[in-house]
């Protein structure tokens, strides 16, 4: 596909809520659970520790309930609701010809400095949801479907976060 | 009656499959709505674009609905369903975190999986930091320990914390996210003009 971006083919958000908003039922109403995708990924983390470092997971009490002795952090269904959002990721950006390696970066910066800033979000990100013990999938929409009072607090605190320091650092994705 | 325990009907990798298709379809859903772009998920933060807002809040209502109906219906049974109990302060805390980490990174975990998996070298580096991240709060928590367990209120829900019966908090909820949706919609208009 030739196009700048496939921005015009995204469907329309209203839409996409309505069928995120039936797969989150169905998600509760078939196994119980919401939708997550931090729990998964710092499942993968823990297990790239212990194969690294299996005595120190062992003797870490947070990730040895996980990764500890014969413990495999993989074995989770987390971790294969992860490997689905990847799968369904690609096949949607395969049949709409978005799947390209390439940086998304504001006009304003180079895409080594997008990096650089994806980097340190992605390590404020990983820290802060385990933190908050879930992230936007977990807490936010599951959560907040469900009425958890915690999670309603934690999505307000999540946009005042971002919109508390986005006019401070608009340079990164604003045009000159 | 729903919930159902998949992995005694069908296995244990058999109950694994069924979340695989129901991340599948949450990765399709992300993708096919533009949140594998970094750019249009942070529109959202300068009331450019908001998707972010009307998928997030739509698919919440709806799901809330039905969550709402299939339970008064008897055919769910809520009891059974996983709602995460609060923690206040470190929920917060990591959120506003978060918020910072949203900004500057330009996606959540979520969107980055989606992101990483149509090659998007942002989304990747987001993912690495992500890892990292959760790796360190693992060796880190034992200090904060404290803070981490503090705020526990167990598992409480908005009609618990308001003392109104759930029908309407839902009523509560549907009029929130349509007063979110007008009040962007009128910002962007304001900010960015009538043309955008």
């Amino acid at each position: 596909m030739k196009t700048v971006s496939g921005e015009q083919r995204y469907w329309n958000p209203y839409i996409g809520g309505v069928l995120l908003g039936i797969l989150l039922f169905l998600s509760f109403f078939l196994v119980g659970h919401g939708l997550g995708a931090s729990g998964g990924v710092h499942r993968v983390a823990v297990a790239i520790e212990d194969l690294v470092i299996p005595e120190h997971v062992d003797k870490t009490p947070y990730i040895a309930q996980m990764a500890g002795g014969d413990r495999d952090p993989l074995s989770h269904w987390l971790v294969w609701e992860v490997a689905g959002i990847l799968l369904g990721g690609f096949v949607s950006g395969l049949l709409r010809g978005r799947v390209r390696l390439q940086t998304y970066h504001g006009p304003q910066i180079t895409p080594r400095a997008r990096w650089a800033y994806a980097l340190v979000g992605g390590t404020l990100m990983g820290y802060g949801a385990r933190l908050a013990r879930g992230c936007t999938s977990g807490q936010a929409l599951s959560g907040g479907a469900v009425m958890s009072v915690g999670s309603w607090a934690f999505m307000f605190a999540v946009f005042a976060g971002g919109y508390g320091l986005a006019w401070f650092v608009r340079r990164l994705w604003q045009e000159a | 009656m729903a919930p159902f325990d998949f992995a005694a009907l069908f296995g244990e990798t058999g109950g694994y499959l069924v979340y695989l298709v129901i991340g599948f379809c949450f990765g399709f859903i992300l993708e096919s709505s533009g949140f594998g772009d970094s750019r249009i998920l942070a529109a959202q933060f300068y009331f450019r674009r908001l998707n972010v807002l009307k998928v997030m809040f739509t698919a919440i209502v709806v799901a809330m609905l039905l969550i709402f109906w299939s339970t008064a219906l008897g055919l769910l049974d809520y009891n059974e369903i996983w709602v995460k109990q609060t923690y206040l302060w470190p929920g917060i805390a990591g959120g506003i975190i978060m918020g910072v980490g949203f900004i500057l990174g330009g996606y959540c975990p979520g969107t980055s999986l989606v992101s990483a998996a149509t090659l998007k070298i942002d989304g990747m580096f987001f993912l690495a930091g992500f890892i990292a991240g959760a790796i360190g709060f693992g060796e880190t928590v034992a200090h904060i320990e404290a803070f981490w367990h503090s705020g526990y209120l167990g598992v409480f829900t908005l009609p618990e914390f308001l003392g109104v019966e759930t029908g309407v908090v839902v009523v509560l909820v549907v009029c929130l996210a349509l007063a979110m949706f007008a009040f962007f919609e009128w910002l962007r208009r304001t900010v960015y003009g009538a043309g955008r």
